[in-house]
């Protein structure tokens, strides 16, 4: 079995639909009817859910056969898939290195041509990054454009479920599918609803603006930056016109990520405490002690660790210090993002500051996993959409170049993109 | 406000109650999903992926949940602010599905209201400081061992209770005694029941958690209806749980009163703590000493966009409340304060009583609404609403009575009594029991009515016109509907005009 994926299971579509013959690999946290859904997680290892996410019945009504479900960081909750239960993910097309994450089998399996296309969500990157490192395509949409019912929440208020493909207009594809206003999920948005991404694939970039944020180049990889601004030379080639602009609040993001992130992931995870499903630990004793121990056996340590940091930032004394002021901190993100975009149609970036790790190299240092995601945070927080695109490569390692568009503005992104790949 | 001065002695403590009620709202639906409310012949039958709390299913808001509130927002006369949002309690206990609460916190969809009551005779205004909308949790069951919370063997969850739309409406310490209390939860009920958005039948649809402190005289200044909050924080209160009735509320408080009272005489400290009525043994007892501070981690919900309510407000009427009906009946229909409060304390018995009252004599029309089918109805421990597809007949009863048809006296003993016992109409029972005051009585008098009525006929016919008294034959035989002969008719008219 392909290491990309946790479970390798098809399930088939209706026989005609925009994606009939396609085959998509599903993140495991997305629920899948009759098909286990573990979040790479033990908690979940055995959970087979009842209910189809809102995304996979619309992946069936398409046509589309979903061949698997595919390996992540545990919960979502990391940037290279090594956090994952059930082991590590090897990067098809850099030998020895992670796949990023925390969707990493999804970009994977797209990438070692596994599977047409795949879905994976993205909390603060989960798409991007590995779409990057795996040198694919993955979009993450405006928060409301695609139904979150069935997704298994890390924090709520930053998450997307996106799309990646080998090509912008293969991604694009799989957006039209998925997006659009859902009875299930109060914080969708109809502006999806009559979407045609794909259309907007045609490559044409004359007279688009494209805004480059110095801060989000500050510091990263040498070679990634070249390869970005490499692309960036060839969109300018086809018509297009970069201009530097300002992101000042943008040093804040990452903070106010983790602690916002964090604060969420501390309640969405109370849910698992064996009585209902998942993981319960042979336990004699009272409740707090048989919750206490399930909890202690299910999780791994990096989703402890993000659970007991939410906790602490909730408390009281501290909620204060930290989570609402990691609120003040999202708006100004917010609106250094719209002033930006008020200069330019696009934004570009590298998506990754770094080339993908080498496996095992970052397990042990959490901080650094976490400033890695210093350029795809920011536009979690601000609800924007974002796409990765191949930039490149450096010395022979995937480079992603990162576009980040106003709200509901994918098509433009995708447009913009599809000069690309 | 016209309140009476608590009486009270420079030693004496004064009783402080603040309450917090929590009242199931009537919805088919749960508030977050499409599950039934209506109580399951199953554990775990009425469940989903969303009260379940399996992972990744989402709320979605009942706005027939959201229309509740604002009607109990507008009777209470609360500010219901432009936008309300749900907020996240956080905390673990195997009935909450997610191990968190949907509640709300500081943007409840009602704020600053109040609630009239009258105790002994004395009008005074409760203030209702919040009243928001939270989904109620499952319920556990203890099985073997002592069977209690501590003791028992094992616990058994049942969800079907989890996600039922709860309005949770909190008062200002205002109440100085139980009985203050309970005159406040029945008025509160009764008007809930008025908005149709609440049924005191059901089983666990209120529940109330009462503070309760005593504050010694000496530190009250004026009124012991003012007192600073200073004298309120400095003493230690109770909070009782487990209440779930409004005599169990003023035994409940009653005992947490005295049991104060004789603790503070014997020099002994009041802890804070939490209690639990134990209604069976009519006592509290300890469930949490000293407990530390809870902290709920309260952070927003952002599975529900807030809610714009403003418009909404505008949209839902509620209806004429009970107290401002009780005073329009004294007025309108001239009945004592007695028989309104009886005829209002449900919407349903106050409706009937107006459709007879608008057509009948008011005071027969109480009588035989207030005495005769309460007194029925009770007597056979039914209410109202059990009977409502024959209201109709009690009005046509009624009718019988007012037009004098039947004896007061056989209306209530036998045809009343059969209506209920035996489901006849009125008007088969008067024939099968031989009721009805004289036919001939009946024939007569519309054969005086279809003369009085037709002067023109009765000239035709004393001008010797034939074709005259056979159209004031068809004017009998209608008023009598049909059960005349028309012969008798005939004779009966012609010795009328001509006689």
């Amino acid at each position: 079995m392909s290491d990309a994926f946790i479970t390798e299971e098809r399930i088939e579509g209706r026989d005609e639909g925009p994606l009939a013959g396609r085959t998509v690999a599903v993140k495991d946290n997305i629920s899948t009817a009759g098909v286990r859904t573990t979040c790479g997680s033990r908690m979940l290892a055995e959970y087979v859910p009842p209910y189809d996410a809102t995304v996979v019945s619309r992946l069936k009504e398409a046509g589309a056969t979903v061949v698997g479900k595919t390996n992540m960081d545990e919960f979502g909750m990391g940037s290279t898939t090594e956090t994952s239960h059930f082991g590590p993910t090897e990067n098809p097309v850099a030998p020895g290195r992670v796949p990023g994450g925390s969707s990493g089998g999804s970009a994977a399996a797209v990438a070692a041509g596994e599977a047409d296309l795949a879905l994976g969500s993205d909390t603060g990157g989960s798409v991007r990054c590995p779409a990057a490192f795996c040198g694919v395509v993955g979009i993450k949409p405006t928060y409301g454009l695609v139904s979150r019912y069935g997704l298994v929440a890390y924090a709520n208020s930053l998450e997307q479920i996106g799309p990646f493909g080998e090509t912008v207009a293969d991604a694009a594809a799989l957006l039209d599918v998925i997006a659009g206003s859902d009875d299930r999920d109060a914080t969708t948005r109809t502006e999806g609803d009559d979407s045609s991404y794909a259309d907007a694939a045609t490559g044409d970039v004359e007279g688009l603006t494209i805004g480059v944020p110095t801060e989000l180049f500050e510091g990263a990889d040498e070679g990634v930056v070249e390869t970005t601004r490499a692309a960036l030379g060839e969109l300018e080639d086809r018509g297009a016109e970069t201009r530097e602009v300002s992101l000042p609040s943008i040093e804040h993001a990452v903070e106010a990520y983790y602690v916002i992130a964090t604060s969420e992931a501390s309640s969405n995870l109370a849910r698992f405490d064996g009585v209902r499903y998942g993981h319960s630990a042979e336990a004699e004793g009272n409740w707090n002690e048989a919750f206490g121990r399930t909890r202690e056996e299910g999780f791994g340590e990096e989703v402890k660790r993000r659970i007991l940091l939410g906790t602490y930032a909730l408390s009281a004394g501290y909620h204060d210090k930290y989570y609402a002021k990691a609120q003040d901190a999202r708006a100004w993100v917010k609106q250094d993002f719209d002033s930006a975009l008020e200069e330019a149609d696009v934004l570009a970036s590298p998506t990754m500051p770094v080339p993908p790790f080498e496996l095992g190299e970052s397990l042990d240092d959490p901080l650094q996993m976490y400033l890695a995601d210093a350029n795809t945070v920011p536009v979690n927080l601000a609800d924007l959409p974002a796409i990765s695109v191949p930039a490149g490569e450096t010395d022979g390692l995937p480079v992603g170049l990162q576009l980040i568009g106003p709200a509901f503005g994918e098509r433009r992104l995708i447009r913009a993109a599809s000069a690309l790949a | 406000m016209t309140a009476r001065t608590v009486q009270r002695g420079e030693d004496d403590l004064v009783t402080v109650i603040g309450l917090e009620v929590h009242v199931q709202l009537e919805t088919a639906t749960k508030i977050f999903c499409g599950c039934p409310t209506e109580p399951a012949d199953e554990p775990n039958e009425n469940v989903c992926p969303v009260c379940l709390g399996l992972p990744g299913a989402l709320p979605v808001l009942n706005e027939g949940a959201v229309e509740s509130a604002v009607r109990i927002g507008k009777a209470i006369d609360a500010t219901i602010p432009e936008e309300t949002r749900f907020h996240r309690k956080n905390y673990y206990y195997p009935d909450l599905p997610k191990n968190f609460q949907i509640t709300q916190y500081d943007e409840p969809i009602c704020a600053d209201g109040e609630l009239e009551i009258t105790v002994e005779g004395d009008r005074r205004t409760v203030t209702i400081e919040r009243a928001h909308l939270e989904e109620d949790p499952g319920s556990l069951q203890h099985v073997g061992g002592g069977g209690g919370i501590d003791s028992a063997e094992y616990t058994l969850v049942d969800y079907n209770r989890a996600g039922v739309p709860l309005m949770e409406i909190v008062t200002a310490p205002d109440f100085r005694s139980p009985a203050e209390v309970r005159a406040f939860l029945a008025e509160l009920t009764e008007v809930l029941e008025y908005l149709g958005v609440f049924d005191a039948e059901r089983d666990g649809s209120l529940r109330v958690d009462a503070n309760l402190s005593m504050i010694p005289g000496e530190e009250i200044e004026g009124d012991a209806r003012e007192i600073g909050t200073d004298a309120l924080e400095a003493a230690n209160r109770t909070e009782v749980k487990n209440i779930s009735s409004h005599r169990g509320a003023e035994k409940a408080l009653a005992y947490e009163e005295t049991r104060q009272k004789n603790a503070i005489e014997r020099g002994r400290a009041i802890e804070q703590e939490t209690r639990h009525w134990d209604e069976s043994r009519g006592i509290t007892v300890s469930m949490r000493s000293k407990e530390e501070e809870k902290d709920y981690r309260y952070f927003e919900e952002a599975d529900l966009p807030p809610l714009r309510v403003a418009d909404w407000k505008e949209e839902i009427s509620i209806p004429e409340l009970p107290s401002a009906r009780r005073e329009r009946f004294q007025g309108e229909y001239g009945l004592s304060e007695e028989a309104a409060s009886k005829l209002t304390s449900r919407k349903e018995v106050a409706d009937f009583y107006e459709d007879v009252a608008r057509e009948y004599d008011p005071d027969l029309a109480a009588t035989w609404v207030a005495d005769e089918l309460l007194g029925e109805l009770n007597y056979r421990g039914t209410e109202i609403t059990a009977v409502e597809d024959r209201l109709a007949e009690v009005r046509r009863l009624i009718a019988l009575v007012a037009d004098e048809e039947i004896t007061a006296k056989n209306a209530k003993e036998v045809v009343l009594r059969g209506m209920l016992d035996d489901g006849d109409d009125p008007e088969t029972i008067v024939s099968r029991e031989d009721l009805g005051k004289t036919d001939e009585g009946e024939v007569q008098r519309a054969v005086e009515e279809a003369i009085e009525d037709n002067p023109e006929a009765v000239a035709d016919v004393e001008g010797g016109d034939d074709g005259a008294i056979n159209f004031l034959v068809g004017q009998v035989m209608g008023k009598t509907g049909g059960s005349a002969d028309p012969g008798e008719v005939n004779r009966l008219l012609r010795a009328e005009i001509e006689g």
